[in-house]
């Protein structure tokens, strides 16, 4: 029998010589005349160990790593395609802790199939959600999801079920169903994962959301920079039309939903809402005034169910399981598993995937082994480059929306960057305002103009002009932007700014 | 304004064809000229004004809007680097400091020789493995100076 060998095609695994690796395997094989199945699968997450190669030996899977393109002969040498020990031997995949001690569900198949069968997936439990769904009506479809308790994973945390609700009581000719892949928060990398590790799965949360509301397109909006995601949406899209699960009879049911990925353009604001939608029309991405929501008056004029990726992927795990078996997990009003990113200045970094409650604590310290260049950690950005910047002091906080809103904090997409003590917190700030200037889509003044003025005090501040007056403008300015903008892109990063100058005051002083 | 030569305008005009009957074509019809021509110059404007049935200033103002349309030509390689928070705490700002020095342009330059492009861009999602760069559509990360200089070199050998 062909030994399958396992090297990952994920982007990050890839960023890092696991297309190098995959090909010294073959070639290495191909010398000593071994016939081997080599799957390129998504990445397990435990990013500081790619490029991360598994064997399927007789029972279970062996791994190593990380693995570089010269380890590959003595590997051979260990016969690793047997299981044998080498010095990058890590023992059976499920043994390891740092993968063993997570929950996952939504991530349940990242990493373990080949994301581009259908056969493989349906194998390891896809399309079973699906299943279940059709032997449903609408509305008992959304009170699943409602049941669940899932929120949207995307940043504002809305109850998904009552977004559902909304655009299944609309009466219309075309409705539509759309993920937000845009993905622009830094630190995050959930999104990407799930779309090249387990592209399946969100084709297959997106059927259900257009099953149950009555939408027969979707659409997904993947941002430009993830050119890999892209050729992996649109393999997967192809076998699963192949496959009659997409089309004008999905599974054999009757019912017709069709899905095609479009292209962002680098734009962050575009992963807002309403900017999203507009470049789905192919216009300007400028932020539309709401009402009316987009499960009213969405994509075209019509109602639209708008999601972000995770969300959308934790669908099927929800209708396969019982909602009640998700929202067993969690606490408080936040129910189900959330995958966390590990990001930044962090030595075992990746993709955590946990119920809601773990403190910040046992992720920064236990679970990610505190920072890579070994000194401490002085400060957290969580939830993107609108997020706040959180202090040693506040690590005993849960990963909760509501625990972490009452530190001022919010959760937003779930990545955490980590930062050592030599981060400048006032360069921070700056960075965050003018990060805004950049991205502002300019339909409002405090954003436009408050972000850009934002820079030029800090460099005040920082050129030891006036630096107490200065820094009050600062937060005055700040608190114009949150008061008055349109949107989240104006009136949340000042958080950035406003926990920098709250938490890390010290570092608002004149430079030399 | 700078004028199409026409055979130019006439691949123009093939591209919007192929895109025209999709909803919301406009940033579909630009992604395929960028990808064509590496850029979108500025006399595909009228062209696909025209042939969209929209306004100068409408295609203008989509084209403007977005980060990733450039007005030029790029180099014969691109190499952005991450500037966002998550490489920052890594180094990126060295890295870019670096990049600069060893090409001998600021972000958003190309080299004289036309070889080489310099663009910033936020977010890779490959902050486990920050700093990261995309470089000819190629992901790097955990990137050194040292091993930019790696890359840069490989891309710089005429090919042979
Ligand atoms: C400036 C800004 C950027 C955003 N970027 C994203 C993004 O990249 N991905 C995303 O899913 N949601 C993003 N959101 C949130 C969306 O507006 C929206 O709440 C979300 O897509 C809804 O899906 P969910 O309910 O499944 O989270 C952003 C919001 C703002 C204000
Ligand atoms: S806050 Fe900024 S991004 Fe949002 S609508 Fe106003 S100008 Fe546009
Ligand atoms: S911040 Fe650089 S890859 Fe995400």
């Amino acid at each position: 029998m062909t030994t399958t060998v396992y090297v990952p095609g994920d982007a990050g695994a890839l960023s890092v010589g696991a297309g190098e690796v995959a090909a010294a395997i073959s070639a290495e094989a191909k010398r000593r005349g071994v016939a081997l199945d080599l799957v390129r699968n998504g990445s397990r997450g435990a990013y500081w160990l790619e490029p991360f190669v598994e064997v399927q030996t007789a029972r279970e899977r062996v791994a190593y790593g990380p693995v570089r393109a010269k380890d590959v002969p003595s590997l051979f040498a260990a016969d690793f395609l047997k299981g044998g020990t080498h010095p990058l031997s890590l023992g059976l995949t499920d043994s390891i802790p740092w993968l063993r001690s997570q929950q996952r569900l939504t991530f349940e198949r990242v990493g373990v199939i080949d994301p581009r069968s259908v056969a493989d997936y349906v194998k390891h439990g896809g399309y079973r959600g699906l299943e279940r769904a059709l032997q449903l009506s609408g509305a008992d479809i959304v009170q699943a999801v409602t049941a669940s308790g899932l929120r949207g994973r995307g940043g504002a945390a809305f109850p998904t079920g009552i977004k559902w609700k909304t655009v299944l009581d609309q009466s219309a000719p075309q409705k539509y169903v759309t993920c937000n892949a845009d993905e622009g928060d830094s630190g995050t990398f959930a999104d990407r994962m799930l779309m090249e590790g387990d592209p399946l799965s969100l084709i297959e949360g997106m059927t259900i959301a257009g099953i149950a509301v009555g939408a027969t397109q979707g659409y997904i909006y993947l941002r430009a920079e993830y050119p890999h995601a892209h050729a992996a949406l649109k393999a997967a899209i192809a076998a699963a039309y192949q496959a009659r699960y997409l089309g004008a009879d999905v599974a054999g049911s009757g019912r017709r939903f069709d899905l095609e990925v479009r292209l962002g353009a680098g734009a962050y604001i575009c992963g807002e809402e309403t900017s999203m939608l507009e470049s789905l029309e192919g216009k300007r991405g400028e932020v539309r005034v709401r009402p009316p929501l987009p499960a009213i008056k969405g994509l075209f004029g019509r109602p639209t169910i708008v999601n972000n990726v995770v969300t959308l992927t934790s669908v099927p795990w929800i209708l396969a399981h019982g909602a009640e078996a998700y929202a067993n997990y969690g606490m408080g009003k936040s129910r189900g598993t959330l995958p966390i990113q590990l990001a930044g200045n962090i030595r075992r970094g990746g993709l955590v995937e946990r119920a809601f409650g773990l403190t910040l604590r046992e992720l920064l310290y236990d679970i990610g082994g505190g920072t890579a260049t070994g000194r401490p950690i002085r400060a957290v950005q969580i939830g993107g480059p609108l997020g706040a910047y959180v202090p040693p002091a506040h690590f005993d906080t849960a990963l909760d929306y509501e625990a972490l809103a009452a530190v001022g904090a919010m959760l937003g997409h779930g990545g955490l960057v980590v930062f050592d003590d030599t981060v400048d917190m006032a360069r921070m700030a700056r960075y965050a305002m003018e990060f805004c200037a950049i991205e502002s889509c300019g339909k409002c003044t405090p954003c436009r103009i408050g972000s850009t003025r934002g820079v030029e005090v800090i460099d005040r501040i920082l050129a030891g002009v006036d630096g107490e007056r200065n820094v009050q403008l600062l937060e005055e300015l700040c608190e114009t932007m949150v008061q008055g903008s349109l949107c989240g892109l104006g009136g949340m990063a000042p958080f950035p700014v406003q926990s920098a100058l709250k938490h890390f005051r010290e570092d608002f002083r004149a430079r030399v | 304004m700078e004028h199409l030569p026409s055979e130019q305008s006439a691949a123009v005009r093939r591209i919007v064809a192929q895109h025209k009957e999709r909803p919301g074509p406009l940033v579909e019809v630009l992604h395929a000229i960028q990808a064509s021509f590496g850029y979108v110059p500025e006399g595909a404007v009228p062209v696909v004004a025209e042939e969209l049935n929209l306004s100068r200033a409408e295609v203008h103002g989509v084209v403007t809007f977005y980060h990733y349309f450039r007005h030029t030509r790029p180099g014969a390689h691109t190499v952005s680097l991450c500037q966002a928070e998550s490489c920052q705490s890594m180094g990126a700002e060295k890295l870019a400091e670096h990049a600069r020095r060893r090409l001998g342009i600021d972000f958003h330059q190309t080299t004289a020789d036309g070889r080489f492009s310099l663009e910033p861009i936020y977010c890779l999602g490959n902050c486990a493995c920050s700093p990261a760069a995309l470089i000819d559509g190629e992901l790097h990360g955990r990137l050194t100076p040292e091993g930019f200089d790696e890359l840069v070199a490989a891309k710089a050998k005429p090919a042979t």
